[in-house]
């Protein structure tokens, strides 16, 4: 899967979280879910168990800490999908 | 100076309307809101009947975003919200859209137990070891300050913003509350209001006690009958029902339509002592909080136009009718007007005295005076004490002054308030 496709992929799952729906159609690897799409810090546990659901994979609490980024989520998704 | 304090804003949602003016039109009609409920019997509950606000997915999406409506499972925080939001702009008052919360605006929104389905949901998780899988809406939707946590943050709220509890007394102890925070100065305006979840794991504990009725599951609608001879256990119930309460300075200067006043009211509780306990009133103090209610408004008991009462179809309707009429000093034909909202609503526990406080602001407001359902065989104990004809069964149009209202719940704990007839500044 390359980086296009898992931000195409991650798109529709944050899309119920950000309130900034501007940013969110230019979503790109430097996009900060906090800053940028001003998603509330409390959802981003909620985007995490949603990627979990739609790669099926499981993500730890040290990855989850560094989840803050589209670059970061798509570095620990390729990550544990190279784990299955 | 003491402020006075007026009531500019409701908003309800009652198993038999939701929405004020869908809930006037069955009052006046006398229409129970009391249903059939297959989940209760499939339970195997003693009581299969109760009363449950019909709310369909358009009127919420109304009130809720599709983010807040992820995993939401709280009907105390969806009724709350409803008539929290409805009693806001019924007052005239617009939702705060500036970064700047409103400081003189606060809260006060009670609630007995908070999103109790969503909590057994979450009990669940844990117990399967899922804790990490519970995301992150289970605290805001069962803390006990859920709905008031909700409600600010829509209206952005400013001043103090809180949630009591006291059992069955919670919606009137809110009003109170409110009351006293705006005559005091501390707020301009308060919103008051309590709220009810819904469903078996809440009533459960109500039906295992054996204080609800099983007699009635054939006829729900007559199933809740206060002060009947027949009456055999209240019905349980929710919803919410909301009020602002607001300065008359306030309220004129905005020029805001006035509902009614409050004049001062009352809580206290029997200390379980004498023949009060965990679940029975003592009567000294139920007689004590209604004179010291009158006392604190600066009325006599002779004053009194109508009472609403707590009346919940249980055993101690008797007791309650004579104690009203003890610590009014009046029987007979002399006794004012009484009703219970109950006989058509059942009893929604904590948002009770809320629920029961707008139908009679409404009544006072508008000039009527409900019916009682299901007491067409009044009970012998309410007839040693009172006349037939205070107890009325048809809708009666009529302008009065003053009403009277008291709540009672479980910890022997009582809150009583009086209202007033307000127009052009009498």
């Amino acid at each position: 899967m390359d980086n296009e496709e898992l931000i195409s992929r991650l798109k529709p799952i944050v899309a119920v979280y950000a309130q900034d729906k501007v940013a969110l159609e230019s979503m790109n690897p430097e996009t900060d879910f906090i800053k940028d799409l001003k998603i509330n810090s409390a959802n981003l546990v909620d985007v995490i168990l949603d990627v979990e659901e739609a790669f099926d994979i499981e993500i730890d609490n040290q990855s989850m800490e560094k989840m803050l980024t589209v670059q970061a989520s798509i570095d620990i998704i390729k990550h544990k999908i190279g784990l299955k | 100076m003491a402020s006075r304090v007026v009531i500019t804003g409701m908003g309800v949602v009652a198993p038999n309307g939701v929405g004020l003016s869908d809930f006037r039109t069955a009052v006046r009609a006398g229409k129970s809101g009391i249903r059939f409920d297959p989940q209760l019997e499939k339970l195997q509950f003693s009581c299969h009947i109760a009363g449950k606000p019909q709310l369909d997915e358009d009127l919420i999406a109304r009130y809720f975003s599709a983010l807040e409506l992820r995993n939401f499972n709280s009907s105390g925080i969806l009724y709350g919200v409803i008539a929290g939001m409805d009693a806001w702009l019924d007052a005239g008052l617009t939702p705060n859209t500036t970064e700047e919360p409103y400081w003189d605006y606060g809260m006060i929104f009670g609630a007995g137990t908070s999103g109790i389905d969503r909590f057994r949901e979450a009990i669940y998780k844990i117990d399967e070891q899922q804790t990490r899988r519970l995301g992150s809406t289970v605290v805001v939707q069962t803390m006990n300050s859920g709905v008031s946590a909700y409600l600010s943050g829509k209206l952005g709220l400013g001043n103090q913003v809180y949630s009591n509890s006291s059992a069955c007394c919670t919606g009137t102890e809110s009003l109170l509350m409110c009351y006293e925070r705006v005559k005091s100065g501390q707020a301009s305006i308060m919103l008051s209001g309590a709220t009810s979840d819904s469903g078996p794991y809440i009533w459960g504990g109500f039906d295992a006690m054996k204080v609800c009725t099983f007699k009635n599951n054939d006829t729900p609608e007559q199933g809740s009958r206060p002060m009947s001879a027949s009456a055999s256990g209240f019905v349980p119930a929710s919803g919410a029902g909301a009020f602002v309460v607001e300065s008359l300075e306030h309220a004129q200067a905005r020029g805001a339509r006035i509902y009614a006043e409050i004049l001062g009211g009352h809580s206290n509780s029997g200390g379980q002592r004498g023949a009060g306990s965990m679940t029975a009133p003592n009567p000294a103090a139920v007689q004590r909080c209604i004179t010291s209610a009158l006392d604190n408004a600066q009325l006599g008991a002779a004053d009194v136009d109508v009472i609403n009462g707590h009346l919940t179809a249980t055993a101690m309707d008797g007791l309650e009718i004579r104690n009203w009429s003890k610590a009014l000093g009046r029987s007979g034909k002399n006794f004012p007007y009484i009703n219970s909202l109950k006989g058509m609503v059942g009893h929604c526990l904590s948002a009770a005295g809320s629920i029961e406080c707008v139908a009679a602001v409404l009544e006072l407001s508008e000039g009527f005076i409900f019916p009682n359902i299901n007491c067409e065989d009044l009970h012998p104990e309410v007839l040693e004490c009172i006349d037939l004809d205070c107890v009325p069964q048809e809708l009666i149009e009529r302008e009065f002054k003053t009403l009277i209202k008291a709540s009672f719940g479980f910890g022997d704990v009582n809150a009583c308030i009086v209202f007033k007839k307000y127009h052009d500044g009498q």
